[in-house]
């Protein structure tokens, strides 16, 4: 025990001293959040727009108030006529324009019909996309307010509620999947490291001529690297919860327990890893291209499943990250507790299982 | 004169498919000896020196090191012997001190004697005032000093030292043959190999492998005087051309 605790005490100094690891470790996660949350998002938020408004009668100024009043649109400029319209897309001073006609109250009130253009800059095609869809349910929102007080036959109106993330927050859908990026980065790829930086300093030799048993050398390799998981899963929730608005629907403790089950599965991984390879170099393009690319695309996190060819549908079914994206995703956002999600639990806790036993025997004891 | 025989060794053979890495070797080392074992690269030291380290599992033969038998107590060896190897065996991110305290540690020296022996070593090696500096800032030499005192730092029966000299300058490795003396002298048993003939020119005994098999053993003069050669380096030369294996491990 006591030879353990000198191990990592060892680790924590490699680790500490050096600053490439140190930002892998802190800075990723933190790096990734902000990234996904705040710049790849295709969420539009206060986008400015103009108006011009020829009409300023009561419809029209209720209608732009609505607008504006929406946390999607900031109403920038009030524009006079279309001569500046140009000018101003071309400086990229907003995003979208609306245009109402002369008369507009009165043309609604007299023929029941008006039109407004919704002219948008479409060199960013999602962004236009979005914004004029926003746009149009605002109006439609407000059309379907006008016909309230009016008897109109065959109108039918689709409800439409979007569960678990009424207002499609990106961060529903990224912070799962972030958690389950950092922690294999984390554990998989800095274990390996850890591990193979040894042999290719030609330490594990010495290591393993001392008295120190292979399992010890093992674990005190990994416990650090578990921990510092730990560290980062609070703090990827953190700062889900207060920088993004992201509640934890669920049970904090069962997510917290299947995150550490997660990293174990990642860390046997690091292990195995490292047992079969003998430089740094290869470690990370294994840990890289072997696991981070399968977990970045058959997690389910950037592309969905459903969509994908059979085979690699059935190929995602290995990838533990899958199983850990879906339980997170129904743990921290749906709510749901361990009896909707153990038959995923169970999947990764065998996964983990089968890594451990198999990183455990490959490890070499002797070295030929 | 008869002394305690810290490593037997008897048929010892590895063979690794077709291939056999040390071919039925048998020698005996005694207590306090500084034994040079030499061999060109691939003539099969490193393979009979992992055996007996219990790295490696022999493949036939007898063995016993430090009076534990490599089959079946290697975990004994272990806590018994020192290993250094070429490449200084210390963590260069570590400070002089959070190394040697490491290794104590997982030798399984108790708080006290870690602490006796640090400061003990850092006097002797007068590192005192580098303790705090970390090892990637040392010079060569005295880096090679420190990983031999920490490779005795349990105070092991034999300490195995693999090409303990790479790669460092004449004089640094006069000062170092110095300690390997004293550790002899303290009873130490010292297991070296070696490129360099002026040194095993320094050992007590010396054993030339070539292809896998000890082609002589002896004190260097009298390995000197039966090869009618001025120096090792002649007698080296004379047993090393007889091998047909390729030097490619």
């Amino acid at each position: 025990m006591k030879q353990f605790l000198v191990f990592v005490r060892k680790e924590w100094y490699h680790i500490l001293r050096d600053p490439k690891t140190l930002f892998i470790l802190f800075g990723m996660p933190i790096v990734q959040i902000t990234i996904f949350g705040f710049a790849l998002t295709n969420e539009v938020k206060n986008a400015k727009i103009a108006i011009l408004d020829p009409s300023k009668d009561f419809a029209s100024t209720t209608l732009i108030n609505r607008i504006d009043a929406s946390k999607y649109f900031e109403v920038n400029d009030y524009l006079v006529s279309t001569k500046d319209l140009e000018k101003y897309f071309k400086e990229g001073k907003i995003k979208m324009a609306i245009i109402f006609p002369q008369h507009f109250n009165q043309s609604i009130s007299h023929t029941n019909t008006a039109q407004i253009q919704i002219i948008a800059d479409a060199s960013d095609p999602n962004t236009a996309t979005v914004l004029t869809n926003y746009a149009s349910s605002i109006i439609q929102d407000w059309q379907n307010d006008l016909n309230k007080n009016r008897k109109l036959p065959y109108s039918i109106h689709a409800e439409v509620r979007m569960l678990y993330n009424p207002e499609l927050k990106g961060a529903f859908n990224f912070v799962p999947g972030v958690m389950s990026m950092v922690l294999m980065l984390v554990s998989t790829l800095m274990t390996s490291i850890a591990i193979v930086r040894e042999k290719e300093l030609g330490m594990m030799e010495v290591l393993l001529v001392s008295p120190l048993k292979p399992i010890t050398i093992i674990l005190a390799k990994t416990i650090p690297y578990l921990l510092l998981s730990l560290v980062n899963i609070i703090s990827i929730l953190l700062l889900s919860v207060f920088a993004l608005d992201l509640p934890i629907q669920g049970s904090i403790f069962l997510l917290i327990a299947l995150s550490l089950l997660f990293t174990i599965t990642s860390l046997s991984l690091g292990i195995l890893i490292s047992s079969i390879t003998n430089s740094q170099q290869v470690a990370m393009l294994i840990s890289l291209m072997g696991l981070f690319l399968p977990t970045l695309m058959l997690s389910g996190f950037m592309f969905p499943i459903e969509n994908m060819p059979l085979p690699l549908q059935l190929i995602s079914n290995l990838v533990p990250a899958k199983w850990y994206y879906f339980i997170v995703k129904a743990v921290m956002i749906k709510g749901l507790g361990i009896q909707s999600i153990w038959k995923e639990s169970c999947i990764l806790l065998s996964m983990t299982i089968f890594l451990l036993i198999i990183s455990i025997k490959k490890y070499k004891v002797r070295l030929s | 004169m008869e002394t305690e025989k810290v490593i037997i060794v008897k048929d010892l053979t590895k063979s690794f498919g077709d291939f056999i890495g040390t071919n039925a070797i048998t020698f005996d080392v005694h207590k306090g000896e500084i034994f040079g074992f030499l061999g060109a690269n691939g003539a099969g030291k490193t393979t009979a020196m992992r055996m007996l380290c219990g790295l490696s599992r022999p493949s036939s033969g007898e063995a016993s090191v430090a009076g534990y038998d490599v089959y079946k107590y290697p975990e004994e060896i272990k806590r018994n012997i020192g290993y250094m190897s070429q490449k200084f065996s210390l963590y260069e991110d570590l400070t002089v001190k959070e190394n040697i305290r490491f290794y104590s540690g997982i030798y399984g020296l108790n708080k006290s004697q870690i602490h006796e022996k640090t400061s003990s070593l850092l006097d002797q090696l007068h590192l005192l005032n580098e303790k705090d500096s970390l090892v990637k800032s040392l010079p060569l030499g005295w880096k090679q000093k420190l990983a031999f005192s920490i490779a005795i730092v349990h105070n092991p029966a034999i300490v195995f030292l693999d090409e303990p000299t790479g790669g460092v300058d004449p004089i640094t490795r006069r000062e170092f043959w110095e300690m390997i003396y004293q550790a002899s002298a303290n009873g130490t048993t010292v297991f070296v190999t070696t490129h360099y003939m002026d040194e095993a020119e320094y050992c007590n005994r010396v054993s030339i492998m070539v292809d896998g098999k000890i082609e002589a053993l002896d004190t260097p003069s009298n390995l000197k005087r039966y090869h009618n050669a001025k120096t090792m380096d002649d007698v080296f030369l004379i047993l090393a051309r007889k091998a047909q294996r390729q030097a490619d491990q």
